[in-house]
């Protein structure tokens, strides 16, 4: 296993610099002054010289690999130019609304992973009944709805009708509480910091803003999960030891939680980076509809209005941010199921 | 399995043969579309036609059996049109980089080693970005439209055929028959024409199959968010777009505008619920661990 994660450590310099050229290659298709807000550090740039000293200044007009040099030793020091969208340096406007992001996402996660796996189990053990037919239809549906159709439709009935979940991040009112001096943002994650000021009112607004979104990406992901919890599931009860056990007079209760689940989730832990990867696409969906100021929504506004040094940089963050949680999954699997180890 | 058994276990089964009938559906639609739908001006049949310049959607009467949308860009025209841009699209992409993946999987387990290594980082490497994440970037990048939008998914569209004919090619490059051709003498070529993609193809049609609905649901998300498809082209994506500003209806009355959302939505859904039964019901067929 240790020369496993050593391999896979030594890829990822690789993997890291094929990404950057990846992403600066793409950014060299568009022409120098468009170029140019990916280095400027302020729009106070532009004004003061004229476009063509400041190409000259940046070297927008050198040879490929110069130029990546130049720009990449700057990503390094996190300078990702000035995002007209945002009104800030990337590297802010990011850092401003990652917490956002992160509590969306970890949120999710929870109902998504629980919900879909205990579909798949009870999918599996009802295997061929009407009732594995009706969650594997429920399944294939839900994979089939775009999250935007799917995310409008519930902003119609539970904002629009029955107004129980409103759109955004916080009601007015609570987010005048968390900017006033009373309030300490610890860890800008508004139920966290709600828990340790314990302002409930606060926790409450702020669920209430999380539930749709997150109800919004669960249905997509159910479906996913399900499929391959049934699938591993079908066959692990199958094996030779789930048949001892029930020989033995164990309760098929226990059977199925205790026995068969357990090995049945290895093949879950494979996919999960391949989840994280849809989830933080679908984000961008998500938060776009819901107005939910994080980086998803921030990426698909300034990708709207043309913000080249908002939408690279976060490509770049996005997939950094990918590549180190996949290395995580890899590791956490070899360490889950010895028969990698040997490979 | 032959490929005559796979297509009577495939109709058959009734969810898959649910899922060919929606797809013939859509077939006639897009075949038909000048009939269904006859373009105002036939030399741009793409371009949605507008009944006034008013922004508040209108609700389904006589003229216009869906309504009009936003700006007055007419419902079922969009829809029935769109079903070509959506077929357009899901084909080329889907075909384009299903071709890319297999020439690339091949080569990477055929002939292994340094051409593996180098073939698989690159194929890491493109997919160290989330896809809807990649597409976007590159659409931006490259400007709005049609044949942008397909750049960007076949560019980040093609790893998974390769990972996954890769793992196959690699099953089946050991088995007696592929070893029997090389000793007879024939090419790499031929082996690998003849007898390896023959016998790893099913999986690589199944995920083609599912990844028609995914490719038509990126395309018409770009659309959605305004990166994709120029305003007023006849695609699904765009046709929601249309209802973001009008879904919470006015006072009173949430649901005023329900059908600028809902005919567009059951069209894409039906779309990509047609191609995701079909391939279900063949990865079904093909699992062996799922066989009694």
């Amino acid at each position: 296993m240790i020369n496993y994660i050593i391999r896979r450590l030594l890829i990822l310099p690789v993997i890291l610099f094929g990404v950057s050229v990846l992403v600066f290659a793409m950014l060299m298709l568009v022409g120098p002054y468009q170029r140019l807000s990916t280095y400027i550090k302020s729009p106070a740039e532009l004004k003061t010289a004229n476009l063509d000293s400041l190409v000259e200044k940046y070297g927008l007009n050198d040879p490929f690999h110069q130029q990546y040099g130049r720009w990449i030793s700057g990503v390094l020091k996190g300078d990702f130019g000035w995002s007209e969208t945002a009104g800030a340096t990337v590297t802010e406007a990011v850092l401003q609304r990652f917490p956002a992001t992160l509590e969306l996402a970890l949120l999710a996660l929870i109902p998504v992973i629980m919900g879909g796996i205990n579909l798949g189990v009870f999918s599996a053990v009802h295997h061929n009944d009407p009732w594995d037919h009706v969650t594997r239809v429920f399944s294939i549906v839900g994979w089939s709805i775009p999250t935007f159709v799917f995310g409008l439709v519930v902003l119609m009935i539970f904002y629009g009708v029955l107004g129980w979940f409103p759109p955004g991040r916080l009601s007015v009112w609570a987010s005048d509480i968390i900017r006033s001096s009373e309030f300490v943002q610890y860890t800008h994650l508004n139920i966290i910091d709600g828990l340790l000021n314990a302002n409930l009112k606060v926790v409450g607004d702020a669920i209430r803003h999380l539930v749709a979104p997150v109800f919004s990406i669960s249905i997509l992901w159910w479906a996913y999960i399900l499929r391959i919890t049934r699938s591993s599931m079908l066959e692990t009860l199958r094996k030779d030891y789930i048949r001892t056990a029930r020989s033995k007079g164990v309760k098929e209760r226990v059977v199925v939680k205790k026995h068969a689940r357990k090995n049945a989730l290895i093949p879950v832990v494979t996919v999960a980076g391949h989840m994280v990867l849809g989830l933080l696409g679908g984000l961008v969906i998500t938060e776009t509809i819901f107005g939910y100021q994080g980086l998803g929504q921030f990426f698909a506004s300034a990708a709207s209005q043309l913000d080249y040094a908002a939408v690279l940089g976060l490509a770049l963050y996005f997939g950094f941010l990918l590549i180190l949680i996949n290395l995580c999954v890899d590791v956490s699997y070899a360490i889950i199921d010895p028969r990698i180890r040997l490979e | 399995m032959e490929w005559q058994e796979v297509l009577i276990n495939l109709l058959r089964n009734k969810i898959s043969l649910l899922g060919i009938f929606i797809i013939l559906f859509f077939v006639i639609i897009a075949v038909f579309a000048p009939w269904i739908a006859p373009p105002a001006s036939p030399r741009d049949p793409y371009m949605i036609p507008r009944a006034g310049w008013s922004p508040q959607p209108k609700p389904p009467n006589e003229e216009h059996i869906f309504g009009t949308s936003e700006n007055q860009y007419d419902i079922f025209y969009g829809i029935i049109w769109g079903t070509r841009t959506a077929f357009r699209v899901g084909l080329i992409v889907v075909g384009i980089s299903t071709f890319i993946g297999i020439t690339i999987g091949t080569i990477s387990a055929f002939y292994g080693g340094m051409v593996d290594e180098v073939m698989m980082r690159v194929t890491d490497i493109f997919l160290s970005m989330p896809f809807l994440v990649a597409a976007i970037v590159l659409t931006t990048i490259l400007g709005k439209g049609l044949d942008n939008v397909m750049i960007a998914l076949v560019t980040f569209g093609w790893m998974s055929t390769a990972r996954l004919m890769r793992s196959q090619v690699l099953e089946i490059k050991t088995e007696e028959f592929v070893e029997a051709a090389e000793a007879l003498g024939a090419s790499d070529m031929r082996i690998i024409m003849r007898h390896v993609l023959l016998n790893t193809i099913f999986p690589v049609v199944i995920n083609a199959s599912m990844r028609m609905g995914s490719i038509v649901i990126t395309a018409s998300s770009l659309s959605f968010l305004g990166v994709g498809a120029p305003t007023g082209y006849a695609d699904w994506g765009q046709m929601i777009s249309f209802s973001r500003n009008w879904i919470l209806g006015t006072q009173g009355n949430a649901l005023q505008f329900w059908y600028t959302v809902v005919f567009p939505g059951v069209a894409i859904t039906l779309f990509c619920l047609s191609w995701n039964l079909v391939g279900d019901a063949f990865r079904d067929i093909l699992d062996p661990k799922l066989q009694n």
